[in-house]
C-alpha cells in the first residue's frame, strides 16, 4: 500500500509543473491571506508584549476606585500616604517605601512622522521612582532635578515627537521645561513617556491631587496582604491591581479591535482562498482523469489516489505559508507602530512577527489546504473508472 | 441582451469552477466593501463635521479643563454667534462595558450650537427646569429601554460628588432628541451643568471645551485666531480648530487607517487577479473549437471578442455586487465595535469600478485569443 | 443558369516550416444553383480545404472564388463574417454543437446576428427543428440527444437564417448506418423539396451515392464523376 500511495504521489507531483498556472493561485491566494493574518496578528502581539513588559508580578498600582485608568482617578495627599506606609511593601535601605506616587497629565506635541500633534503622557513621579522601576536607565543626559522644571524623555517619545532632544525646551503652562535625559525601559509603554517630579507637575498644573500610587511589594505573593490592608480601611476607596493586570486590562480594546482584524480579514480572506484551491484541485483532478481511471484499472486503491490530491494541496498551500509568512516577516518585522492607546496618548510599539505566528500562519496555511483538497480528493476517489476511459 | 444566454452558457460550461471564482470573487468584494465601507465612514465623518463650529479646548491637552469664565470672554468675540460648553463625564451604565455618552451643559446654549439635534421645546424647558434632568438621545433610549420619567443612574469614572463621596449620579429623564441627519448621533446623555458643577468634589468652575458657533463659515479661521490670541500668555491658553480638524486629528492619532487598508486590499486585489485570470484563461483555452464554431456561423473576430470580455464581465460584476450587497448587510453590525453605522454609497461604485477593471484585466488577454484564433486551424486541431 | 458557385484558378499553399505545401493547384470549379454536389478524394487530397474555401471559411493564396454573386476572396475580416452569415449553413462531422445551449437555443445562434425580434426568432427556429425534423428535441440539450439526432440540431442551425448554400464536411462520418442514412434522406429531401444548394465532402462512397453530381479530388486537382441519377 505504501509503496502505490508513493508511486501515485510521485507522479502527481513530477506532472505539477504542467499545471503550474492554476498550481500558482493555491500559493498566491494563500501567500497573501498568510502575510494579511501575520502581519495584523504582529501588531496585536506587539501591542500586548509592549504593555505586558510594562509591568512586574511584585509591583502593584492604585488608583481611585471605580476609575478604571489613571487619568480618570484622583487620590488626596493623605491617602498616598496611607497607601505607602501599608503592610507588605518594601522598604528601601533608608527605610522609606519603596512606592511612587504618581500624577499623569497630557501634553499635546508634533510628530516626527506627520508634522500634527498627538497626545504624549507626561507622569509626575515620586523620589523613590526610580527604586521602583528599576528597568528605567538613563541613556543620555542626567536625571530631572526636584522642584526645576526639568523632565527626561523615554527612546520612544523621543523617535517619535518633534523637539524632544537634549537640552531642547518645551513650553506649557506658561513655562519652560526643559529635556535633561533621555531613559530607555525595555520598550515597555513608559518609554513613549516623558518624567518629571510630580510636585513640580503638580504645581505647573495647578493641581493638587495624585492619580495614582505604584508600589514595589516584599515579594509577588504579598499582593493579596496588600490589597486587603488598602480594601479594608474604611478611609480609602480604592482599586488595587497587579501592574501586568492593570495593563492588560489597558490593553483590551485595541487587543479586541486587532484580533477582530486580523480574524475577521484574515477569515474572510481564507474563504476566498478556500475557493481558489477548490478551483485548482478539481481543476487538477479534471486534468488527470485519465492518468487516475487507468491507475484505478490496472489496480491501484482508491485511498493512494486522495492521498496524492492531500499530497498536492498540502504542498501548495505549505508553498503559500511559507511565502507569505517570509513576507510578513520581510515587511513588517521590526517596525513600529503607534497609535492611540491608553489614555488617549501615543504608544508606541513593535510589530513583532514571532517564531510562534510564523508557525501559526504555516498552520493557517495547511488547513486552507486541506480544506480546499477534500472535495476534490473524494471526487478523485469516486471517478468512475470505465466512464473516464472511454471519454479519452 | 439576446447575448446573455450564450455568455451564461460559457460559464455554465464547468458550473463548479464558475461557481468557486465567483464565490472567491465575492469574498474579496465583502472584505472590500467592510474594510473601504469603515474607511470611508471615517473620511465621511470629518466630511460631515460642521465648518461653522469651532471646538475651544486647552492648548496643553485635551484633557485640560478650562474657566467657565471664558465663556462670556468668548461670546464677545466679533464673529461669534453663540457658545455652548460640554465637559468629559467617562459615565458608564451598571457595567464598565455599559459606556454612556454623558456630558453636562447648557440647555439652552447646546440645542442652539446643535441645531441638528430636534427636541420638542416642552422637553427642552423641562430640562431647564429640572435640576437633575437629563435629555437622551433616541438611539440611547432604544438600547436601554429608557423612557421620560425614568430615573437613571450613572457611574462616572472621573467625578466624584462633594456631598456623598462616591461616583454614582442619578438623573430624571425629561426628554428625548433625534438627529434626523445622523442617526448615528442619537445615542448622548445630556444633563445640567449646574447640578453638575456644584455637585463635583472638585474641578469647579472649569468646563471640558467650547464649542463656539460663528456667524460666516468663512470667518472661521479669523475667529479662531481672535479667540487663541485672547488667552494667549495667559495659564490656559486654548486651541481653537473647526470641528472638521479636531475630527481629522483625532483620527490621525489613531493611526493611518486608509494605509492599512489599501495594502490589504492591494494584496487580496493581486490575488483574485490571479484567481480569475487563471479561470478566464481556462475557459477560453477549453472552448476554442467552440468559439471558431461561432466564427463559422458569422460571429466577427471582433464579436467573439465582445462575447469574451462579457463573460468575465459577468463573473467578476455579478460576484461583485453580491459582495458588495453582502457587505452593506453586515455593516451594521460594526457599530459596536467601530461607531460606523451605514456602508456609504460611493464604496459600492467604487467596488464596482474595481471589478469591472478586474474583468477587464482578466478577460482581454483571453478575449484576445478568441478574437484571433483562425478558424480552419482551431476546427482542424480537434 | 449561372454557377452559383465559381471557383477560377484557384490555389491554395501553406507554410509548412521551411517547406511550402501546395493543397490545391490552379482549381477550376462550377456549381449550380439546386445542385447537390458530392466531393469525393483520398485523406489529405484537399477537400476539406475546397470546402472551407467556398464557405468563406479560408482564403485561397490565388485565383477568383464568386459564390452567391460575391467575390468572396476579396472579402476579409467582418465583412466575410457577415457574408458567411447570411449565405453559408455548415454542418460538420463532430456536430459541434455548443454543449450548455438547448437544441433550439442552438438553433437561434445565426438568428441572434439578425435584427429579429425575440418571437420572430423563435419562429424561424421552430419551422427549421420542424424541418429537420427534430421538432420534439426542442428542450434537450446536446448531451442528451443521440449522435442522429444531434446533427439534425446541426441542420437546423444550418438552414435557419435561409442560406444560400449548405456546406456539410463528413456529416456521417460519426454516424452509425441507420442514422447516416436518414440524415442523407433529410439532405436530399432538402435539395430537392426546397432546392437547397448543397455541397457535400465524404470519402464514404454509400453517402456520395445521395448526391446528383460526384467530383473526385486529387493531389489537389479535379476530376468529374458521372451524373448521378438518385
Amino acid at each position: 500500500m505504501l509503496e502505490q500511495i508513493a508511486a501515485v504521489t510521485g507522479m502527481n507531483l513530477r506532472a505539477l509543473p504542467q499545471r503550474a498556472g492554476t498550481s500558482w493561485v493555491i500559493v498566491i491566494g494563500i501567500a497573501v491571506t498568510v502575510a494579511v493574518l501575520v502581519s495584523v496578528l504582529a501588531m496585536a502581539l506587539g501591542f500586548r508584549q509592549t504593555l505586558a513588559h510594562t509591568g512586574r508580578a511584585d509591583r502593584a498600582i492604585v488608583l481611585r476606585g471605580g476609575s478604571q485608568a489613571e487619568l480618570s482617578s484622583t487620590i488626596s495627599r493623605e491617602n498616598t500616604l496611607t497607601i505607602m506606609d501599608a503592610p507588605a511593601v518594601k522598604k528601601d535601605s533608608d527605610g522609606k517605601p519603596i512606592a511612587s506616587a504618581e500624577a499623569v497629565t497630557i501634553v499635546a506635541l508634533p510628530q516626527k512622522k506627520t508634522g500634527t500633534a498627538a497626545n504624549v503622557t507626561l507622569r509626575g513621579v515620586g523620589a523613590k521612582a526610580f527604586a521602583l522601576r528599576p528597568e528605567i536607565r538613563l541613556v543620555a543626559g542626567r536625571m530631572f532635578r526636584p522642584a526645576v522644571r526639568e523632565v527626561i524623555v523615554g527612546r520612544a517619545a523621543q523617535a517619535q515627537f518633534q523637539g524632544l532632544e537634549l537640552g531642547s525646551h518645551i513650553a506649557f503652562r506658561d513655562s519652560d521645561w526643559t529635556v535633561v535625559g533621555v531613559f530607555d525601559s525595555g520598550g515597555d509603554a513608559h518609554e513613549s513617556e516623558l518624567m518629571g517630579d510630580v510636585e513640580t507637575v503638580l504645581s505647573a498644573f495647578r493641581r493638587n491631587l495624585f492619580q495614582s500610587v505604584t508600589v514595589l511589594l516584599e515579594s509577588p505573593q504579598a499582593f493579596e496582604r496588600f490589597k486587603d490592608a488598602l480594601t479594608t480601611n474604611p478611609t480609602l476607596s480604592v482599586d488595587v491591581l497587579r501592574e501586568p493586570a492593570y495593563y492588560a486590562e489597558q490593553s483590551k480594546q485595541l487587543d479586541k479591535l486587532l484580533n477582530f482584524l486580523a480574524y475577521g480579514v484574515g477569515g474572510i480572506m481564507a474563504i476566498g482562498a478556500i475557493f481558489g484551491a477548490l478551483n485548482t484541485l478539481y481543476s487538477a483532478v479534471a486534468a488527470r482523469s485519465l492518468e487516475i481511471a487507468t491507475l484505478r484499472a490496472i489496480g491501484f486503491g482508491a485511498l493512494p489516489v486522495v492521498i496524492s490530491v492531500f499530497v498536492e494541496a498540502l504542498l501548495l498551500s505549505l508553498l503559500g505559508g511559507v511565502l507569505g509568512a517570509a513576507l510578513a516577516w520581510l515587511f513588517f518585522n521590526g517596525n513600529t507602530v503607534n497609535t492611540l492607546g491608553a489614555n488617549f496618548t501615543q504608544v508606541v510599539f513593535h510589530l513583532t512577527v514571532s517564531p510562534g505566528l510564523l508557525a501559526w500562519g504555516i498552520v493557517w496555511a495547511c488547513t486552507i489546504g486541506v480544506i480546499g483538497g477534500l472535495f476534490p480528493a473524494i471526487r478523485a476517489a469516486r471517478l468512475p473508472v470505465a466512464a473516464a476511459l472511454r471519454a479519452a | 441582451m439576446k447575448f446573455l444566454p450564450l455568455v451564461f452558457a460559457a460559464l455554465a460550461r464547468r458550473k463548479a469552477r464558475s461557481l468557486f471564482t465567483w464565490l472567491a470573487i465575492l469574498a474579496a468584494f465583502l472584505l472590500f466593501g467592510m474594510l473601504q465601507g469603515v474607511n470611508s465612514a471615517f473620511d465621511q465623518a470629518i466630511e460631515r463635521a460642521n465648518v461653522n463650529r469651532l471646538i475651544v479646548t486647552s492648548n496643553i491637552a485635551l484633557t485640560e479643563p478650562l474657566p467657565y469664565s471664558y465663556l462670556s470672554q468668548i461670546e464677545a468675540v466679533p464673529g461669534v454667534a453663540r457658545v455652548a460648553h460640554a465637559t468629559w463625564f467617562g459615565a458608564y451604565y451598571q457595567d464598565p462595558k455599559n459606556f454612556v455618552f454623558a456630558f453636562p451643559i447648557d440647555a439652552t446654549r447646546e440645542f442652539e450650537v446643535f441645531p441638528e439635534r430636534k427636541v420638542p421645546p416642552d422637553q427642552l424647558q423641562a430640562l431647564i427646569h429640572t435640576r437633575t434632568g437629563a435629555i437622551i438621545g433616541a438611539e440611547l433610549a432604544r438600547k436601554y429601554g429608557w423612557k421620560i420619567g425614568d430615573r437613571v443612574p450613572l457611574h462616572s469614572t472621573i467625578w466624584t460628588k462633594a456631598d456623598d463621596g462616591n461616583s454614582d449620579w442619578t438623573f430624571d429623564i425629561v426628554g428625548i432628541y433625534e438627529n434626523p441627519s445622523d442617526r448615528s448621533q442619537e445615542n448622548i446623555f445630556f444633563f445640567n451643568y449646574d447640578y453638575f458643577d456644584e455637585a463635583r468634589a472638585f474641578g469647579k468652575g472649569t468646563v471640558g471645551w467650547y464649542t463656539v458657533q460663528v456667524k460666516d463659515p468663512r470667518q472661521s479661521a479669523q475667529v479662531a485666531a481672535a479667540i487663541d490670541r485672547l488667552f494667549a500668555n495667559s495659564p490656559n491658553e486654548t486651541k481653537t480648530q473647526t470641528e472638521k480638524e479636531f475630527q481629522q486629528s483625532f483620527l490621525k492619532q489613531i493611526g493611518d487607517i486608509n494605509f492599512i487598508v489599501t495594502r490589504i486590499l492591494f494584496a487580496v486585489f493581486f490575488a483574485l487577479l490571479f484567481a480569475t485570470g487563471s479561470t478566464m484563461m481556462q475557459s477560453v483555452r477549453e472552448r476554442i473549437p467552440e468559439l471558431a464554431v461561432l466564427k463559422t456561423l458569422g460571429f466577427t473576430d471582433g464579436g467573439v471578442l465582445l462575447l469574451v470580455l462579457g463573460e468575465s464581465a459577468l463573473l467578476c460584476l455579478a460576484a461583485a455586487a453580491a459582495g458588495l450587497a453582502l457587505a452593506w448587510l453586515l455593516f451594521p453590525l460594526l457599530k459596536d465595535t467601530l461607531g460606523v453605522v451605514q456602508m456609504p454609497l460611493p464604496v459600492m461604485i467604487e467596488g464596482l469600478a474595481v471589478a469591472g477593471t478586474l474583468a477587464l484585466i482578466t478577460g482581454l488577454p483571453p478575449a484576445l485569443r478568441a478574437k484571433r484564433l483562425s478558424i480552419v486551424e482551431a476546427l482542424a486541431g480537434r | 443558369m449561372s454557377a452559383i458557385v465559381s471557383l477560377r484558378k484557384v490555389s491554395k499553399r501553406y507554410q509548412r516550416g521551411k517547406q511550402t505545401v501546395e493543397v490545391l493547384h490552379e482549381l477550376d470549379l462550377e456549381i449550380a444553383p439546386g445542385d447537390f454536389v458530392a466531393l469525393m478524394g483520398p485523406s489529405g487530397s484537399g477537400k476539406t480545404t475546397l470546402l472551407n474555401l467556398i464557405g468563406g471559411l479560408d482564403r485561397p493564396t490565388s485565383g477568383a472564388i464568386e459564390v452567391a454573386g460575391s467575390r468572396i476572396d476579396r472579402l476579409t475580416g467582418a465583412a466575410l463574417a457577415r457574408w458567411r452569415a447570411r449565405h453559408i449553413g455548415f454542418v460538420f462531422q463532430f456536430y459541434n454543437l455548443m454543449p450548455m445551449l438547448s437544441a433550439a437555443r442552438n438553433v437561434e445562434l445565426p438568428l441572434l446576428l439578425t435584427r429579429l425580434s425575440r418571437a420572430q426568432r423563435q419562429q424561424h427556429v421552430a419551422a427549421a427543428l420542424q424541418l429537420a425534423g427534430i421538432a420534439d428535441r426542442a428542450r434537450h440539450k446536446p448531451a442528451e440527444l443521440s449522435g442522429g439526432q444531434a446533427q439534425r440540431v446541426a441542420i437546423a442551425r444550418a438552414l435557419v437564417a435561409d442560406p444560400t448554400l449548405l456546406v456539410c464536411d463528413e456529416p456521417t462520418g460519426d454516424l452509425d448506418r441507420k442514422s447516416a442514412d436518414e440524415i442523407l434522406q433529410l439532405l436530399q429531401e432538402l435539395n430537392r423539396s426546397q432546392g437547397k444548394t448543397i455541397v457535400l465532402v465524404t470519402h464514404d462512397q454509400k453517402a456520395a451515392d445521395y448526391a446528383s453530381h460526384i467530383l473526385h479530388l486529387d493531389k489537389g486537382q479535379l476530376v468529374e464523376a458521372a451524373a448521378q441519377a438518385a
